[in-house]
């Protein structure tokens, strides 16, 4: 275990090498990945665009089916995961392994890795949670994959106003709708079981040091990537 | 110390402190490169068998039309009637064969099997960046083709769409008449893209920060090139693949209609998705035997490779061309001609990489001192098969051209001469090339022989009079070219191809059985058989788990130095040879206790 005098080189590479990305291969192997990712999505939100600007007929207008203020509400949620994760990365950087410790002279406690990582996971499972929520009730208005189910309310709305509820093109916004934010979702949900994994295994039992924190990095990378992809599907899901 | 777990490269790193492993540890669930890329080796070689027994069944309906096929007595009712191929089995059929070469048998054998043998071994490193995600694609790939297996013993059999699942047939069940199967393909195809993601950020991860010190890009062998750059075009194109079978899935499951058009979905979006990732993945059923290719033929005309810098720079171009051609197989689909036209010309481009490698490997040979071993013999008929399938292409290319012959036979032509004389006779040339080094024995240089000539010969028998087929008029997938007149005088033609195709498969048990008898029995490799100058063969054969661990090799010369003047008596310098006029690279980060 000759290496175990080298713990600084373990952010690097642990064998002698040529030069490589001048990061450590989990880092780099994420941003391989998170490349991979970028078409995958790229895939659904491509056929998403061509789906609904290729539609001769009306597009609903977003807010008329689905609960915007709610999803923006959770967009921050998830807005906030992300600088709760930027805080996690910058406790551990500083060597601070604890949950909350107080300083002198100050009301507010100082945030170690154990309380900003617990505070991503508790946004991001939030995040899910209402993302469900906000899918059971748009399965009972009557917004499914397969367009507005026959019968009900949502479907009589737009009997009544065809262009607001976009009656003719119901099909393909429930098809679209339901493929991109659900993978999102699926995307947030492994993060956050990774994380949990991580907080269990590495974080509680203080694995991470200033010297190698490299998990923490590497999931944290991922998470951004997450809320980024979630602040386009907002935006040209929700808003446009 | 509690970090040390993560550091995986030392953490197993041979040294002898895992003498105790069991067999399950070391031969199924190993994380070692060597034995997973063997483990590919195995299953795909099935795959592989697989397919050609599913060839073997078009054949016969498509040479006897109508004639009860031999054996056929023992497939169900659902399948065959009076031993006869029914319609519905038979689209089955050439669905799988597409199916399971294309994802199960030629990609894992390429990249599965060479690129997780070969890049460690050959940059000098002590295994994969991630030895465990490594596990994972496999058993992944795996379980991909076991779910695409599963498919022919459901009720309504598998899918029936064609291997490129062009919707809205593979859409809606009431159209294709599967259900179960349709979904099986498009589970399967999903977990095959993690597994080959899973694999790609692996090679590309170690290719990039785990090569030896010494080992810079340019020195880098041209399959190790040939294989970070089809791992890049992977990672990029099979998440496409997968987001396209997820929307078809949905489409036959919870009721979304992305490529219905009767509910407003786009059947042409399949199409489009399906090439923009079936186009790169042209590439990386290519590029990968293109590498192996150019090393095995160095090495046979112990001559440096003519234009390394060419080669590289070609694969590099011909993987980045490949992202802007996918509307060539669509010419024909209704999509915009004016579009059709920008994609000849991306396509007709990719003829001057093609060209580029082509001729260095000609002047490779050019007044090399030739050893035709079989590895060199299946290489060079690599060479010359990929130019006929490359000229192929280029009349498809062409619109004008391609409106005559698109769908028909002369399309089967061309990807066999790709796929068959290019990808798998670079196979036949790695696989006894690198079996030294992953059994520890040569596999018997008399059978080879034989099996390549016998190859050879009948592998054109089979795929060149399709050339001809195709140009009379007959369609690719057809059941039965009898119910037309004008492909009745065709049908002597089709059947000679048959029983050719016969005769090739049957030349193919001949390399099953020198596989297999010489594991045991071959004859006990020297450590260099091939006088190579790569870093594999600086270790025992087999390599043992952790390959140089815990030192790593210093490199200090590329992988083509044959009959340089500096070698003395021998005609090949290893890369790790240190000439006295050679200093030690200086690594980046200083080994450990230093």
């Amino acid at each position: 275990m000759t290496h175990a005098t080298h713990t600084a080189d373990l952010m690097r590479s642990p064998v002698p090498a040529e030069p490589g990305a001048g990061v450590y291969s989990n880092k780099l192997g994420m941003w391989v990945f998170l490349a991979s990712d970028v078409m995958f999505f790229t895939a659904l939100i491509g056929s998403y665009i061509i789906l609904r600007f290729g539609m001769t007929d009306a597009w609903a207008a977003p807010g008329a089916v689905l609960n915007v203020p709610l999803t923006g509400l959770n967009t921050f949620l998830l807005i906030c995961s992300s600088v709760s994760m930027v805080k996690a990365y910058a406790a551990i950087a500083d060597g601070k392994k604890y949950f909350l410790r107080p300083v002198p002279g100050k009301t507010l406690r100082d945030g170690g890795l154990k309380f900003w990582l617990l505070v991503t996971i508790l946004c991001g499972a939030a995040f899910v949670g209402v993302q469900v929520f906000e899918y059971i009730k748009l399965v009972q208005h009557g917004f499914t994959p397969a367009g507005y189910r026959e019968g009900s309310e949502l479907a009589e709305l737009a009997l009544a106003d065809p262009v607001k509820y976009g009656a003719a093109t119901g099909a393909m916004f429930g098809s679209t709708f339901f493929t991109m934010t659900g993978f999102h979702g699926f995307h947030v949900t492994c993060g956050v079981v990774s994380m949990t994994y991580l907080y269990f295994r590495k974080v509680l039992p203080e694995k991470y040091s200033p010297q190698d924190y490299r998990g923490i990095e590497t999931i944290g990378l991922y998470w951004h990537f997450v809320d980024l992809v979630w602040i386009i599907l907002f935006t040209i899901v929700y808003l446009i | 110390m509690t970090s040390v777990a993560h550091a995986k490269p030392d953490a197993h790193g041979g040294g002898g402190h895992h003498a105790a492993m069991s067999f399950w540890q070391k031969y199924i669930f190993s994380t070692d490169h060597k034995i997973i890329g063997i483990q590919f080796l195995f299953v795909s070689l099935f795959f592989l068998l697989l397919g050609g027994l599913l060839a073997m069944q078009i054949r016969w309906q498509v040479g006897f039309p109508g004639k009860p096929m031999p054996g056929g007595g023992i497939l169900p009712e659902s399948m065959v009637s009076g031993g006869v191929i029914l319609p519905e089995y038979y689209i089955q059929l050439v669905t799988m064969h597409g199916t399971f070469m294309v994802f199960f048998a030629i990609m894992p054998l390429l990249v599965g099997v060479y690129a997780n043998f070969l890049i460690p071994l050959k940059l000098g490193a002590h295994d994969m960046a991630f030895p465990r995600i490594n596990m994972w694609s496999f058993w992944l790939a795996l379980l991909a083709g076991l779910i695409m297996l599963a498919g022919f013993f459901v009720p309504e059999g598998t899918s029936r769409a064609g291997w490129t699942m062009y919707a809205p047939l593979s859409a809606r069940p009431d159209l294709s008449g599967a259900t179960v199967g349709q979904m099986l393909w498009c589970v399967s195809i999903v977990v095959l893209g993690l597994s080959s993601v899973m694999g790609s950020v692996n090679y590309i991860t170690t290719i990039i920060n785990h090569r030896a010190p010494g080992m810079t890009w340019f020195r880098m062998p041209l399959s190790v090139w040939a294989l970070f750059v089809t791992a890049i075009l992977a990672v990029l194109a099979l998440p496409v693949l997968q987001g396209a079978a997820i929307m078809l899935l949905f489409d036959q499951t919870i009721g979304t209609h992305f490529f219905d058009p009767v509910a407003g979905g786009q059947a042409l979006l399949w199409q489009h998705l399906f090439w923009f990732f079936g186009h790169p993945e042209v590439y990386i059923l290519i590029l990968p035997a293109m590498g192996m290719v150019s090393d095995i033929i160095s090495n046979g005309s112990r001559k440096p490779i003519f234009g390394y810098h060419s080669m590289v720079f070609a694969i590099v171009g011909i993987a980045f061309l490949g992202w802007i051609v996918w509307g060539h197989h669509m010419f024909m689909s209704g999509m915009n001609p004016t579009l059709g036209s920008t994609f000849m010309v991306s396509t007709l481009l990719i003829a001057v990489p093609s060209a580029i490698k082509v001729f260095n490997w000609m002047g490779t040979m050019w007044r090399g001192n030739l050893r035709l071993h079989v590895p060199m013999l299946n290489a060079i008929a690599f060479v010359s098969m990929f130019t006929i399938g490359g000229l192929s292409g280029i009349f498809m290319a062409a619109t004008p051209v391609d409106i005559p012959i698109h769908d028909t036979y002369f399309i089967v032509a061309h990807l066999h001469y790709v796929l068959f004389g290019g990808s798998l006779f670079a196979l036949f040339a790695a696989i006894p090339f690198w079996y030294p080094k992953m059994f520890g024995r040569m596999m018997d240089e008399r059978l080879g022989k034989i099996h390549f000539w016998l190859t050879f010969v009948t592998y054109n028998l089979v795929f060149f009079p399709m050339h001809m087929i195709g140009m009379g008029g007959q369609m690719r997938r057809l059941y039965d070219p009898t119910i037309y007149d004008f492909l009745k005088p065709q049908q002597p033609l089709n059947e000679f191809i048959t029983i050719s195709a016969f005769a090739l498969f049957a030349v193919q048990l001949i390399f099953a059985f020198n596989f297999l008898w010489s594991l045991k029995k071959g004859k006990v490799a020297p450590q260099n058989p091939w006088e190579d100058n790569g870093l594999e063969w600086s270790l025992p054969n087999p390599a043992p788990h952790g390959n140089w661990a815990p030192h790593t090799p210093n490199v200090y010369r590329g992988p083509y130095e044959f009959s340089a003047p500096e070698s003395g008596d021998a005609d090949f310098l290893p890369q790790t040879k240190k000439l006295p006029t050679d200093r030690d690279p200086v690594p980046a980060i200083p080994p450990a206790g230093h």
